[in-house]
């Protein structure tokens, strides 16, 4: 870890997330600032791709709140840019959009989670907490998604076909999330630690990462995302 | 064909029942005669001395299409009428042959390479009559360009055909007057002086193909633009206007921006098919219905979806009742999931409200009892409900697979 990412302590003991906004409405990034300023530390901002990419790589941040519709070439286009030098830069989409293409692409472009620009702000705050600490943060709508692009219940026959299929664990453990279950609620339900629960989101998220399955390589071929 | 009477009937080219531009038909129609008689006679004209081709011309360039009885050129009667100008061709030709062999000349040894440019002409514009009727009927949209090009394309064979025609007709004119090599002497010459000028003004003729091809493109976005301009007016900008209006009311500002939210969605991803036919697209009008009267906001995650009947019908009221109930007396955010598997359906409605003692509710609350948990009884559903006070209330709704339907989904 450099210099610049030096993690401050604050008096509660937990560290204080560098976070960088991108977003292309300066009225939203005002918002977040505004209700989440006090307990991340912004520091910085940008409201298109270029921008976006300089400001990352200048302050490196633990967190990258991305929009996924971006002018200059998306949210995607701001991966792309980051996540080859800076391994250690976490990004978080952030969206209003329920299409399911737009949110396949910034995940398997490497964004850690998933939520709606709806999401309360101390949702907010606990998303980016987890992605900082390197678990996944599934929205209901994107463990939704998954449930649907992993369904027609196909069993894996062979050791390499592990990636397309769900194991029944981490289907119940997405159901219950898109029921609306926070991950607390979730382990209370499955008689699971968090820690387990967080292990079998991220595994989840690994899969709709790599997974060559039909659904989801139909929706890159779309996006031109391969 | 019946044309309004209070009109002063004009002479149109006819579409139906044409053989070349519709030229003899049009003029048969508006002078009530047999048409195969007009025709007659402009091959009687071809023949003699060849006023009818510049006579037949000039009716094609100047009488408008008539396009009062469809567009359909392909008539079958198309064929038929052919056959019967060929025969009416070939009885012509007889009559001037007859003449020629008593040694009376009717016609200079010009005619038939004349009739060969003549229908070479013919040819081509026919070809560049229908491609511009495509052209002025895919002029709006973006699909303009390709129907054009594959209009031309499909035309090529036609357009060459036309040109060889023209070619061997011209070719044979000059023949006739003179000796053929001097003439191919000549074309050669004049094909030479046709490519210097087609090198000359090429630049010209690009520029101007450009310009058109730029002009076409700003005229389909800016119709595009004004088409959402109109959209935007007619919503978004109303709906700001009453958000101004009530801006001291939080709960009525939440409850237009939602209506305004999911209007706009439904415009931009409008969904394939027919609204209203599935499951989720009839609890997707449920929950919009409920978040306008209860002004809070319900999320729809969906996996799957079926096609309505009577028992989704009754799961989608038990549903939508659950859902008025969180919206009552949680408040808030609520979630609703709705699964489609192969064994049934499965609806899962929570609030993050105070939650409640299920067992404590007093009989005469009939939303739960009667709205969700018999009429999920009645259609071999069930209903349950899970509270605890502090974490809010879940409510789910199972409907098993009708007996016999392996795969509902």
């Amino acid at each position: 870890m450099t210099d610049a990412r030096d993690v401050e302590v604050d008096s509660g003991g937990a560290r204080t997330l560098r976070v960088v906004l991108v977003d292309d409405h300066r009225l939203f990034r005002a918002g977040v600032r505004a209700e989440i300023g006090e307990r991340v530390d912004i520091v910085g901002e940008a409201g298109d791709v270029d921008e976006a990419i300089a400001v990352i790589h200048h302050q490196r941040p633990h967190v990258v709140l991305l929009d996924v519709h971006l002018p200059g070439g998306g949210g995607r286009a701001v991966l792309d840019g980051c996540t080859g030098d800076l391994p250690d830069v976490r990004f978080l989409a952030l969206s209003v959009s329920d299409a399911a293409d737009d949110v396949i692409g910034v995940v398997r472009g490497g964004a850690r989670g998933y939520v709606t620009k709806a999401i309360s702000a101390d949702d907010l705050v606990d998303a980016v907490r987890r992605v900082a600490d390197g678990d996944a943060v599934f929205s209901p709508r994107l463990a939704g998604f998954v449930l649907d692009a992993f369904s027609t219940g196909t069993v894996a026959d062979h050791a390499e076909d592990a990636l397309d299929s769900l194991s029944p664990r981490e289907r119940e453990v997405m159901r219950l999330i898109a029921r609306g279950y926070t991950y607390r609620e979730v382990a209370k339900d499955l008689v699971l630690s968090v820690k387990t629960v967080e292990t079998h989101v991220s595994a989840v998220l690994r899969k709709l990462q790599l997974s060559n399955r039909h659904e989801l390589a139909k929706w890159a071929a779309a996006r031109h995302l391969v | 064909m019946d044309h309004p009477t209070s009109l002063p009937r004009r002479a149109t080219r006819a579409r139906r029942g044409r053989v070349l531009g519709g030229v003899c038909q049009g003029i048969a129609d508006h002078l009530r005669w047999p048409v195969q008689a007009v025709r007659a006679a402009f091959l009687l004209a071809v023949l003699l001395g060849g006023f009818g081709l510049v006579l037949y011309a000039a009716y094609w360039a100047w009488l408008p299409i008539d396009d009062s009885d469809g567009s359909d050129t392909g008539t079958p009667t198309e064929g038929r009428d052919l056959a019967g100008v060929l025969g009416l061709g070939a009885l012509a030709v007889g009559v001037v042959l007859l003449l020629s062999a008593r040694g009376i000349e009717v016609t200079g040894s010009w005619f038939v390479p004349l009739l060969l440019v003549a229908i070479g002409v013919a040819v081509l514009w026919r070809q560049s009559d229908d491609s511009r009727r495509a052209e002025l009927l895919a002029d709006v949209g973006a699909s303009a360009r390709a129907t054009t090009q594959t209009a031309v394309r499909r035309n090529i064979p036609r357009i060459v055909l036309g040109f060889a025609l023209v070619l061997l007709g011209v070719l044979g004119v000059l023949a006739s007057q003179g000796d053929l090599v001097a003439s191919l002497r000549g074309l050669a010459a004049a094909l030479l002086a046709l490519a210097g000028l087609g090198l000359v003004l090429l630049p010209f003729v690009l520029g101007w193909w450009r310009t058109l091809a730029a002009e076409r493109r700003a005229r389909i976005r800016s119709e595009e633009r004004a088409e959402i301009a109109a959209q935007v007016h007619d919503s978004v900008l109303q709906t700001l206007t009453l958000i101004q209006r009530s801006a001291h009311d939080p709960d009525e500002v939440t409850r237009l921006a939602r209506t305004e939210e999911r209007a706009l969605r439904k415009w931009l991803y409008a969904p394939v098919g027919d609204p209203g036919a599935t499951l989720v697209a009839a609890l997707e009008a449920e929950i919009a219905d409920v978040e306008a009267a209860y002004a809070c906001v319900v999320e729809l995650v969906h996996v799957g979806d079926v096609a309505r009947d009577d028992r989704v019908d009754a799961l989608v009221a038990a549903a939508r009742e659950a859902v008025v109930n969180a919206a009552k007396h949680a408040g808030g955010a609520v979630s609703v999931y709705v699964e489609c598997g192969e064994a049934g359906v499965e609806v899962f409605v929570r609030d993050r409200g105070l939650g409640f003692d299920p067992d404590a509710v007093p009989d005469d609350r009939l939303g739960l009892r009667e709205s969700v948990h018999a009429r999920m009884a009645r259609v071999g559903g069930s209903a349950r409900v899970r509270s605890e006070p502090g974490s809010g209330t879940e409510v789910s709704l199972a409907l098993p697979a009708p007996l016999g339907v392996r795969s509902w989904t």
